[in-house]
């Protein structure tokens, strides 16, 4: 197997539980970045231009250019502005933002100095989810290292950038992921998405211009000021430019992350994931979190993962959360247990979504309790659409793409289901 | 100005315009339930999605911009398809208990289900069901018809000023909620029946007691507070079963008070009189109206022919309208006697000498939203005007610094720049500061009369402020509240507010105690007519409302006319008043209720309340409002205009040959010609004396209770359950607690004069150090003597 070269997660000793600490990390080479910028005096244009170079985009999900949505940021605006990084990881099957706060948390802070730099920003959130309390808790010691080391407060390194960094933990709910409703968590308020726009640019956390990037986002900053937006986006392929960390969870035998280049074939992943637990056929792969919609084994076989290509194939590289399902699968009672996360965790604030994720949610569970009717997949079908689209937020979508996609490759399973009133597995 | 397209039709539209606001221009509808115009967008309901070219999902069309060449498409497939796949949704888990929800025939829910709904759900699965919520006395919940869109919380938010509404939960489980164990308490509560969309807020004192479709609606104006909101009143077979808003945007916008809202209660009171009743040998006994009539007319010549018209009092109430005042004052003028009054709860008069108009507003209601500088000097603002509170909440919200002289530091649920709570003694000296330290910054001139007082006050950091506030930020307004205008020293701070209004260049204003408080000077229901601008042939002036009542005067009156109000309640000194009015020969009191009148009257005139007359008012700005009847009378009520008309016709008086209300009504004001031309706060300067405070005990704050302002909100049964018309206490500061030895909750007896009263201690550090607030207009306190002065403390 080639040994890929790592961004965010080189050098890490998993097995020593110090790993983490500012020794190791400026062992590693941390902090060169940011030292890079003042000693050599490089300009916050150019860190933006760097990072558009490295055609990074956004690791939460979306995929959106980085260098572009930092150059959105207002720079000559007088007031506060604010930088949050989202680590409110709760999509289903992603867990790379805790390993990274976990085993190397100063990447992410000097990641988001290097942000903060560029866009003229003194005040620095990190939002981090609220089931993680170990992970929160291992951010707050980070931060008063990295403060006391003097690369947090003011002046930082003897310059006249200032930046204060705070943690912020939620309490769990998914929705929190959501950028806009993650500012109102932080605020006080109950965590509900806004209405945009106005976008978090320009109407942010308490009003202000605020930017809010992913953890791998962030700690991808570092490698990509000491080595050149190119070199990064020669990791990845064109548009797709650096290294991923995937989480690949379900049935291999080594579930875990993995840092690899953009545009690794699934198959070098899977392997690397050591391979499909027992030797089992793969039936169906979610590629990019639970959100996603499934693609059948045979198609993720022949694909590769970077944003385009799983686009091409009908999916979408999400934040990266491989899910792999063996043939033992039962597909109903696995978009079961989807529909009842989303279910869950609608926020209730707009209607499709309130009212829509329960409705589908029943419906499935009565599919996989043998009380389905003939008419039902139609409607599932249509619910889905009823609600994809015509919310205030994503989790609509998020809960409408499963649906329509497990309906669209394994239409019969449910068929199966409804009429035999058993699994088909 | 930007370019739009919608259906096909072309339009311009201001920039910052939402597609909603675009549509609307056109007037084509776009249906929607969580919108609403005054309330922030929330775009929660998503009924309002609409197709826009280019757009890749349908758009909801309360929050997307407008923009340049935007294609609109309303009403397309797409946007069809998105609005019905909305509605099928919020009917999933609605009761669909149409049949016994009382907003059947009113519910946007129902109503867009017919256009978007379908005939039958694909629904199978089982429905939410919510608990309901006890929010109080006025509304009623039925929260599994609850279509979460938010209205009411943002009306709390954002209008009320104060969030007692809010979401809980999430997902399916959301559900809208009071704080725990709280009840919503605002005074204007009752809105949110108005704004929630469908029956899950639908009004307690209303429900089940008719279908809306069974009742017509009526045009009206309210009786209560100084703005004269305008009604409709709904009626089913001769009765008043509700009260809703009718939108004025210049007077109440969309909105209404609760007492505007609940009142109505009242009218269907069991204390409603049916019937004329006299008294004989102390028997009283009920009669026709010509008997009660002839014994009227009987009794008052008999008193004139003694005594001489003078000793003649007529009373009417602010609440009365135009054409019944001034038939009122016509009737006793023709009699011989000026004493006519119906500011009834001032207790200084002095500024008569010196005033040069109506008092009123001072500008258009809708004008104070625009102040960037307001002062508020004695006023319960809340309770007293609950829409003018509104407006100054607007006026703070688009940076308006509000400053606060008073004797009570109630909330105004909005920021307050700078407040001066002060000892009812020390108000005129704390208006008196703040002239000075106005003056001291700007070297203006002002009268000589004015200046030597000023030299005797030291200007506190506070005034200063106050007196910053309204320099630095224009336009400004500087507003009256009912308590000056109840205060031992009203003139003073008449003139003084003046004096701080003429330095500043800010307008004075002063807030209509009631509905009719400026239509009352018009219909020259005043001792001296000049104060109304009105021609007086030389008359001599009459006794004012102080004047006649009070105890200790010599020339008291020997008769009395009292209408529409309840002395122990609507007077500034119930204890001096009840003994005048008891004390005198003959008293007649035209009233709608029954009440104590018994124990002082001897002939008792049922007459017809707002909704039962037509009539005429002129609210605090000036603006003259007239409404007819929206039923009948109850049994042999009749309206007062009638009433003094038959009897001035009884007492050989000329001039009464009146067919209609409307015909007194122009008698009045065709001579009398626009009304605003003779509105004017202006008083004369006069030498302020500014003696050392002359209180050694304990000070009493009066006030009148929200609920018990007028005859009618007295009886609103509902109103009377809420926690604002809690029975009165005797509100302390924790400091003269200590002094005097208290602690919450004991019971203490209060002197004031003759009487006394046995109330319940609170302790609030809204109130100035030994000073102590207790409500007038109660039972408990009408043995009391006036709203303000010294009283003594003994505890129980």
């Amino acid at each position: 197997m080639t040994q890929h070269t790592q961004v965010i997660l080189a050098g890490i000793d998993f097995a020593d539980p110090d790993t983490w600490r500012l020794t190791n990390y400026l062992k590693r080479g941390g902090y060169k970045a940011l030292r890079k910028i003042f000693s050599e005096k490089i300009s916050p244009e150019v860190v933006i231009d760097e990072v558009k170079k490295s055609a990074l985009r956004g690791r939460g999900g979306a995929g959106f250019p980085t260098g572009l949505k930092w150059s959105f940021m207002p720079r000559q605006y007088e007031g506060e502005k604010y930088l949050v990084c989202n680590s409110d990881e709760g999509e289903p099957g992603t867990f790379k933002d805790r390993d990274i706060m976990r085993f190397n948390p100063h990447i992410l802070i000097e990641g988001m100095l290097i942000a903060a730099y560029a866009m003229g920003i003194r005040t620095g959130y990190n939002y981090v989810h609220g089931e993680i309390w170990d992970v929160y808790e291992r951010m707050e010691e980070a931060v008063e290292e990295a403060r006391s080391a003097g690369f947090l407060g003011n002046n930082i390194l003897g310059s006249n950038f200032s930046f204060q960094l705070y943690n912020h933990h939620g309490y769990g709910a998914y929705i929190c992921g959501e950028e806009t409703a993650l500012l109102e968590s932080i605020e006080g308020k109950k965590g509900q998405p806004r209405f945009k726009p106005p976008f978090p640019a320009n109407f942010g956390l308490y009003g202000k211009p605020t930017t809010i990037n992913n953890t791998e986002t962030f700690a991808s900053v570092p490698w990509i000021i000491l080595n050149g937006g190119e070199k990064y986006l020669e990791l990845g392929k064109p548009n797709n430019g650096g290294t991923k960390i995937f989480s690949v969870s379900g049935h291999v035998n080594k579930p875990g992350n993995y840092e690899v280049p953009m545009g690794t074939p699934f198959a070098e992943l899977l392997e690397l994931a050591g391979g499909m637990r027992g030797g089992r056929k793969l039936k169906g792969c979610i590629p990019g979190g639970s959100s996603m919609p499934i693609l059948p084994g045979e198609v993720m076989m022949n694909t590769n993962m970077d944003y385009d290509s799983i686009a091409k194939a009908g999916s979408m590289l999400g934040s990266g959360a491989v899910i792999i399902m063996d043939e033992t699968t039962c597909m109903v009672k696995a978009l079961e247990r989807l529909a009842y996360f989303y279910y869950e965790e609608s926020c209730g604030q707009c209607t499709p979504c309130r009212e829509g994720t329960g409705w589908l949610y029943r419906i499935i569970n009565r599919i996989e309790h043998g009380k389905g009717r003939q008419e039902d997949l139609d409607l599932l079908d249509n619910l889905a659409d009823n609600i994809q689209g015509r919310t205030i937020c994503a989790l609509g979508d998020a809960a409408a793409m499963p649906v329509r996609a497990m309906l669209k490759h394994f239409r019969d399973e449910f068929a199966y289901h409804i009429e035999y009133k058993k699994c088909m597995v | 100005m930007i370019n739009i397209e919608i259906n096909g039709k072309q339009l311009e539209v201001p920039k910052g315009s939402t597609v909603m606001d675009a549509a609307k221009q056109l007037g084509i509808y776009i249906p929607h339930f969580c919108y609403h115009k005054k309330l922030s967008i929330a775009a929660n309901c998503r009924m309002c999605l609409v197709q826009i070219e280019k757009a890749p999902k349908p758009l909801p069309a309360c929050a997307t911009p407008a923009t340049e060449g935007m294609k609109i498409f309303t009403h397309s497939d797409q946007a069809v398809l998105a609005q019905k796949g909305v509605m099928e949704f919020l009917l999933i888990n609605h009761p669909l208990d149409c049949p016994i929800c009382d907003q059947g025939g009113e519910c946007q829910l129902q109503d867009l289900a017919v256009g978007y709904g379908e005939s039958a759900s694909r629904y199978q699965e089982a429905k939410r069901v919510v608990t309901n919520k006890n929010l109080g006395p006025l509304i009623s919940t039925d929260m599994t018809r609850c279509i979460h869109c938010t209205r009411c919380v943002r009306f709390g938010q954002e209008i009320a000023g104060i969030m007692e509404l809010g979401m809980s939960g999430r997902g399916e489980h959301s559900e809208i909620l009071s704080f725990v164990g709280k009840t919503v308490d605002s005074e204007l509560s009752g809105n949110v029946i108005d704004l929630c969309p469908v029956g899950a807020l639908v009004s307690k004192p209303f429900r089940y007691s008719a279908r809306t479709w069974e009742l017509s609606r009526r045009k009206s104006i309210s009786p209560h507070c100084g703005l004269g909101s305008n009604l409709i009143v709904q009626v089913k077979q001769n009765r008043v079963m509700r009260i809703l808003p009718r939108e004025n945007e210049e007077i109440n916008e969309c909105w209404l008070s609760d007492k505007d809202r609940f009142s109505y209660e009242g009218l269907n009171s069991e204390d409603r009189l049916s019937k004329p009743m006299i008294k004989r040998n102390n028997q009283w006994i009920t009669c026709d109206w010509q008997e009660a009539l002839l014994f009227v007319v009987q009794n008052l010549k008999a008193c004139v022919s003694q005594y001489g018209g003078r000793a003649i009092g007529a009373l009417g109430s602010p609440h009365s309208t135009l054409e019944e005042l001034y038939l009122l004052q016509k009737l006793v003028r023709g009699l011989g006697s000026n004493n006519i009054d119906h500011r009834l709860r001032q207790s200084d008069f002095r500024a008569d000498n010196y005033q040069q108009g109506i008092p009123w507003l001072g500008m258009p209601i809708a004008e104070v939203s625009n102040l960037k500088s307001i002062l508020i000097i004695g006023s319960n603002l809340r309770k007293d005007h609950p829409l003018l509170a509104l407006r100054v909440r607007q006026a703070v919200k688009s940076g308006a610094q509000l400053s606060i002289v008073n004797s009570t530091d109630d909330d105004l649920l909005t920021k307050v720049a700078q407040r001066a709570i002060v000892a009812p003694s020390e108000l005129v000296r704390t208006l008196a500061q703040i002239l000075k330290a106005i003056i001291e910054y700007r070297y203006v001139e002002i009268a000589d009369k004015i200046k030597e007082t000023l030299t005797k006050v030291n200007v506190t950091d506070v005034t200063r402020a106050i007196a910053n506030n309204l320099v630095s930020n224009q336009p400004a307004g500087i507003f009256l509240g009912n308590l000056s205008q109840h205060h031992p020293n009203y003139s003073e701070i008449f003139l003084l507010a003046q004096e701080i209004a003429k330095v500043t260049s800010a307008k004075l204003g002063v807030f209509g105690e009631a509905a009719n408080s400026v239509g009352a000077y018009v219909a020259g229901a005043i001792p001296n007519r000049k104060l109304g601008n009105l021609t007086t042939n030389g008359e001599e002036v009459g006794l004012n409302a102080i004047q006649m009542l009070n105890a200790e005067a010599v020339s008291a009156c020997k008769a009395y006319i009292l209408v529409n109000l309840e002395p122990e309640y609507d007077t500034y000194n119930p204890q001096s008043a009840l003994e005048r009015i008891k004390g005198a020969e003959f008293v007649v009191s035209l009233s709608s209720y029954k009440g104590n009148i018994t124990d002082y009257a001897d002939v008792i005139l049922p007459i017809a309340p707002f909704t039962e007359t037509s009539g005429t008012f002129i609210n605090t700005e000036g603006r003259v409002q007239s409404f007819n009847g929206v039923v009948s009378p109850l049994a042999e009520a009749r309206p007062a205009w009638k009433v003094l008309r038959v009897l001035a016709n009884l007492l050989e008086l000329k001039g009464f040959d009146y067919e209609t209300s409307e015909q007194v009504c122009t008698e009045l004001l065709s001579d009398y010609g626009n009304v605003a031309d003779h509105l004017n706060n202006r008083i004369n300067e006069f030498t302020v004396n500014l003696n050392e405070a002359n209180v050694n005990g304990i000070e009493r704050i009066g006030e009148v209770n929200i609920y018990q302002s007028d005859p009618i909100v007295r009886r609103a049964s509902s109103l009377q359950l809420t926690r604002d018309a809690h029975y009165p206490r005797a509100i302390i500061s924790p400091s003269l607690m200590e002094k005097l030895g208290l602690r919450v909750g004991d019971k203490i007896t209060i002197k004031q004069g003759v009487g006394e009263s046995q109330l319940e201690v609170e302790q609030s550090e809204s109130i100035p150090d030994n000073c102590i607030r207790i409500a007038s207009a109660f039972n408990q306190t009408a043995t009391l003597g006036g709203m303000f002065g010294e009283v003594s403390v003994k505890r129980m």
